[in-house]
Order: structure tokens, then C-alpha cells, then sequence
């Protein structure tokens, strides 16, 4: 009987020293085979239903596992309705409630929903394992991750679960400032400040801190987007008209990878986000309180408030991430 | 929210001076409750314009979390008992709930701090509280929210407007450079209970207070962007001392 291998999963010191520990299942213990398998899933097409697709068409690692389309083509050709969310940090989203809309609980879980998905993947997860079974080196790897080459879709989904929890981006320019490693630019630095100040850009209420470097809550909100939904996001899943409109804070780590923005990737670019936020807001039955200027349309930053702000943001980004070979196909 | 409540339960620091070995240990249990002038409030009242206030105004109730550190049970010989060191509370969430084993039975005096001593009141320090997004910003002096209270209210405009009635540690920033701080958390007596071999306490908020006593809170001018407000910090701290009391002591 093979033994899988403890993954060593290297939390970054940030991370460590700011945040409670990540969440591993007790059933799905991270191995360095488990791992490996989720990787190699993650980018086999075979998990499609015309094997033309995989995890990665529309997670990109180049993209910060997200891509730069406003809608996800499906296999048939179909456009999604919402924009591909990057993938990292997930074993830090403690509420395990994933998706724009918060749909899916826990991440084995969420790994189910787009490979059976008729506008995504379209494939049936019978079928899927009965492919992967046919395979001649699949069943060995799942013998070794998991101790059976019965394969089937509690075990893909643990083992895709398993890559996902390994996509750690904890290595931005602003998380090298916090520990001492370089400085900010004095344009960076006044970004920073409009970020965390509530007379400002008020952002640190929903999207962390320099003492949450997760830069989201994980939470879902109406950040004022619509007067009327279309799409009712977290209302659709609860049943609760309260939760109309509402999605969840994306973190801001890594925006300069990850255009187009928000749920339905209405805008292009960043200038237009904090347009957004300064000038843009909606009313509605729901918007979340901290949009407080709603009424005036918003926060109102002044124009080299919007560039400073904008100048932070892009510290978030992770190069080493998206350039990790470890995490390339 | 389970792995904050996991590690919070975790951490629930029992400390006794010292403890009569004959007494028999008591299991207590300690829950907030929330009411709008003796009337229940639960997550399922929220966003509702349903509420008014002492000024008048009529509100909703979107977020309301809060935290409470060092709930202790103090002896007629002056034992402590510490249920815990601090404990995020949130309304829309899970009931939270502190518990103890090791609580000899009898009568004790039940106190808590709301919010955070400037001594506890550690910028990033509390891995949990920064993972829930309580923090302070560093140019307010950091630490940690005593409290994030959202909603909307209809005043003197007919549309509804936000207020964000967030309580800090009052800082007065004027001078950005020589930043002058006043400890606005406050300690809450909440008189004597009788601990029986198992015992839970209510404690209650009446969330109308925070807008009555002894300041008639008016929203049309004190509404949003009241971190930095000295002045307003001042006003939420006096009148929070009205706001909990006792509740049932059931065994």
C-alpha cells in the first residue's frame, strides 16, 4: 500500500503572522500526490464534454487563473453569464462559500458544478471517470493520491481542490513594503492612504488592509452597481430579497491580470472601477451602507486621487504568481 | 465564521485565582441577545426602514457586529473567572456563545469590557479580527473596530441614507502628525448571577440606546465618516453604557 506524502504548503510569512490558518479538510488532506493529480487535471480537456476544454481555459495562470474575456465560452460556444474569478488564496475564504455568488460551498464541491455545467464544460462526471479510468496512468495516480484507482468524481474533485488550495499569491510589492523588503512610491504610499481612509476611497471596509492581506472579506455586497438587477447574485442562491444585487468582494490582489472587472466584467479597465466608486454608484433597496455617498454618486475623489488610488492597487500585483512554473501546465 | 467561532472558543482563557476544591464546577454558558426597546432583533429584521429612534428617524439595520473582551466572573472574595479574553459578536451570523466548565458554583459578579483597552487594543495583533476585517486604520492609530453598526435611515431627505455608526477608539487626528488618543472602550457591571451546575446567561443589547442615552443621537448630521469624529466617538461611548443589561439566568 503506497503512502501519499505530507504537502508541505509554504504559508507566506504575511500570511502567518495576519491570519488564522487555512482551512484543509480533515478528508482531504493536502500530499504532495494529491497535489500533482489536481494539477494535471486541472489542465486535461478531458474533463470536457468534447475534451476541448480544461479547468484552465478559463483560469489562466498567466491571467492569475482568471482570463481577460467578459463571459467564459462554454464548449458549445456558449457565453457565461459572469466574469471568470481568479483563483488564489481559497483556502483562506473561511466562510467556503465560492463563486460570484456564493453558490458553492466548500471548494471540492465548487469543482463539480463547471465540468457538468451545460454552458461551460458540458460533460457527465460518469463519463469523465470512465475516460480518465481508460486512461493508462490516471489510475496508478489516483492509487497513489488516494489509496484506490477507483476513480470518480468525489476523488477528481478532491484532488482538483487540492491544486487550488496550493495557488498562493502572497508575494506583491506592497506585501515586500509590509515586510521591509522595498518602499513605496510617494504616489503608491497617498494611494494607499485614499484606500483606508473613510473620508476617501473608504475601501478597506470590504476589500482588507495592510493587517488582511487577503484584500477582500470574502463577504457578499451591493457595491451599487444597478438600480434594477438583472442578475440577482447571492438573492438567487438564499431565496432572501435582501440579498439581491449582492456578490461577492473579489480580492484586489493581482488587477492588473485580471480585467475585465466585477461579476458581469461590465468595465475594462481599472479607471472605470473607481469611476465607479467615486462617481457611478446606484441606488437600490440593497446597496450595502458603506456605499454612504450613494446619493451624491458616489465617494467624489479628486482626479490625482483616483491616479494614487490606482497607483496602490497595481502594488497588489504578483508577478511571481501568474510566472510560477509550478503552477503551469 | 466556524473557524473564527472554533479558534475564539479555542482560546477561552480560564483563569481562577485560586478555587475552593470542594465546590462543584459549574457549566456556564454566556449569549448576547439583541432587542430595539424590548422588542427581539435577528438578521431576519435586517434591511427593514422598521425601527425609530429617539430623534425620530427611521432606520434599518444591516450589519451589526461588535466586540466584547475580558467577560469575567468576579467572586465575593474577588476570584476571577475569565470566559474569555474577547469575542467578536455578529448579529447577522452564528449566535455566538461563551463557554465555561471550571466555574465553581455560587454567586458572582459579571463584567465585560466593551471593545478593546488601548493596553489590548494592538494594531494587527488578533489574527482572527484581522481575517474578519475589524481593523483600524493606522492613521486613525489602528487596532481594532468596538464596532461596525450599518443601516439606513430616513431623515430630513425622503431617500434613504447610510449611516455607518462604527465605533473605535476615539482619536483625535487634526494633526496628523501628533495624533491624541482617548480609550473609549468602557467596562460593563452587569450585577451579581447565581451559577448553578449549569447556568446560561443572556445578556442583552437594546440597540435603540446607542442613539438615546444620554445623547439623542440626530442622523441627519452624524450619519457616516465618524471614525475619525472625536467628538462623535465621544458621544458613542457615553452613550453605550446604557445599552446592555442583564438578561435571563436560566439553569
Amino acid at each position: 500500500m503506497y503512502t501519499p506524502v505530507p504537502y508541505n504548503l509554504e504559508i507566506p510569512t504575511l500570511f502567518a503572522n495576519k491570519l488564522i490558518a487555512p482551512i484543509i479538510p480533515a478528508n482531504n488532506p493536502l500530499t504532495e500526490e494529491g497535489v500533482a493529480l489536481g494539477k494535471k487535471l486541472f489542465f486535461d480537456r478531458k474533463l470536457s464534454g468534447n475534451n476541448t476544454q480544461s479547468c484552465a481555459t478559463c483560469h489562466s495562470p498567466q491571467k492569475s487563473f482568471a482570463n481577460n474575456r467578459q463571459f467564459s465560452e462554454g464548449v458549445q460556444g456558449i457565453l457565461g453569464t459572469r466574469n471568470s474569478m481568479p483563483l488564489f488564496n481559497l483556502a483562506w475564504n473561511f466562510d467556503e462559500r465560492f463563486a460570484w455568488d456564493g453558490k458553492e460551498v466548500g471548494l471540492e464541491k465548487q469543482a463539480l458544478e463547471p465540468v457538468k455545467n451545460p454552458i461551460e464544460m458540458h460533460a457527465n462526471w460518469e463519463t469523465v471517470a470512465e475516460k480518465l479510468q481508460a486512461s493508462p496512468e490516471y489510475p496508478d495516480l489516483f492509487l497513489q493520491a488516494f489509496g484506490s484507482s477507483e476513480i470518480d468524481a468525489v476523488l477528481i474533485t478532491r484532488a482538483l481542490a487540492q491544486f487550488e488550495r496550493t495557488l498562493i499569491s502572497g508575494n506583491s510589492k506592497f506585501d515586500r513594503y509590509l515586510n521591509g523588503e522595498t518602499t513605496l512610491t510617494p504616489q503608491e504610499s497617498a494611494g494607499f492612504n485614499v484606500f483606508m481612509d473613510e473620508a476617501k476611497g473608504d475601501c478597506f471596509h470590504c476589500h482588507g488592509s495592510d493587517n488582511n492581506p487577503l484584500w477582500t472579506d470574502n463577504k457578499f455586497h451591493n457595491n451599487g452597481l444597478d438600480s434594477n438587477f438583472s442578475d440577482l447574485g447571492l438573492g438567487a442562491v438564499t431565496g432572501d430579497t435582501n440579498d439581491n444585487g449582492k456578490f461577492k468582494s473579489p480580492s484586489l490582489r493581482n488587477l492588473i491580470f485580471t480585467a475585465p472587472y466585477m461579476h458581469d466584467g461590465r468595465f475594462a479597465t481599472l479607471d472605470e472601477v473607481i469611476q465607479h466608486y467615486s462617481e457611478g454608484l446606484q441606488p437600490s433597496a440593497t446597496i450595502d451602507p458603506l456605499m454612504k455617498k450613494v446619493n451624491q454618486g458616489g465617494v467624489g475623489l479628486s482626479l490625482q486621487e483616483k491616479a494614487n488610488l490606482k497607483a496602490f492597487l497595481l502594488s497588489l500585483s504578483d508577478p511571481d504568481f501568474v510566472n510560477n512554473p509550478v503552477f503551469r501546465e | 465564521m466556524r473557524m473564527l467561532l472554533f479558534l475564539l472558543t479555542g482560546l477561552l482563557a480560564w483563569s481562577a485565582c485560586s478555587s475552593p476544591e470542594e465546590a462543584q464546577s459549574a457549566s456556564v454558558a454566556v449569549r448576547f441577545s439583541h432587542n430595539w426597546e424590548n422588542t427581539p432583533v435577528n438578521a431576519a429584521d435586517f434591511n427593514i426602514l422598521k425601527f425609530t429612534n429617539e430623534n425620530g428617524e427611521m432606520l434599518s439595520i444591516e450589519r451589526l457586529r461588535y466586540l466584547v473582551s475580558n467577560v469575567i466572573l468576579t467572586s465575593a472574595s474577588n476570584e476571577i473567572y475569565k470566559l474569555s479574553s474577547y469575542q467578536l459578536v455578529n448579529l447577522g451570523e452564528e449566535k455566538v456563545t461563551i463557554e465555561g466548565n471550571e466555574v465553581p458554583v455560587g454567586d458572582y459578579k459579571l463584567s465585560f469590557v466593551f471593545g478593546f483597552t488601548d493596553t489590548e487594543n494592538v494594531d494587527g495583533s488578533y489574527p482572527d479580527l484581522n481575517t474578519a476585517s475589524f481593523n483600524v486604520p493606522g492613521m486613525l492609530g489602528g487596532g481594532y473596530h468596538f464596532m461596525q453598526f450599518d443601516g439606513k435611515y430616513v431623515g430630513q431627505s425622503l431617500a434613504p441614507a447610510a449611516f455607518n455608526y462604527h465605533v473605535i477608539s476615539a482619536v483625535n487626528s487634526a494633526d496628523p502628525n501628533n495624533l491624541i488618543f482617548q480609550d473609549t472602550s468602557f467596562k460593563v457591571d452587569l450585577g451579581v448571577v447565581s451559577i448553578s451546575a449549569t447556568t446560561e446567561i443572556e445578556i442583552k443589547m437594546n440597540i435603540a440606546e446607542w442613539f438615546k442615552n444620554p445623547n439623542t443621537w440626530d442622523l441627519n448630521v452624524l450619519n457616516t465618516v465618524l471614525m475619525p469624529n472625536f467628538d462623535a466617538q465621544i458621544l458613542m461611548h457615553q452613550n453605550g453604557k446604557s445599552v446592555f443589561s442583564l438578561g435571563a439566568v436560566q439553569e
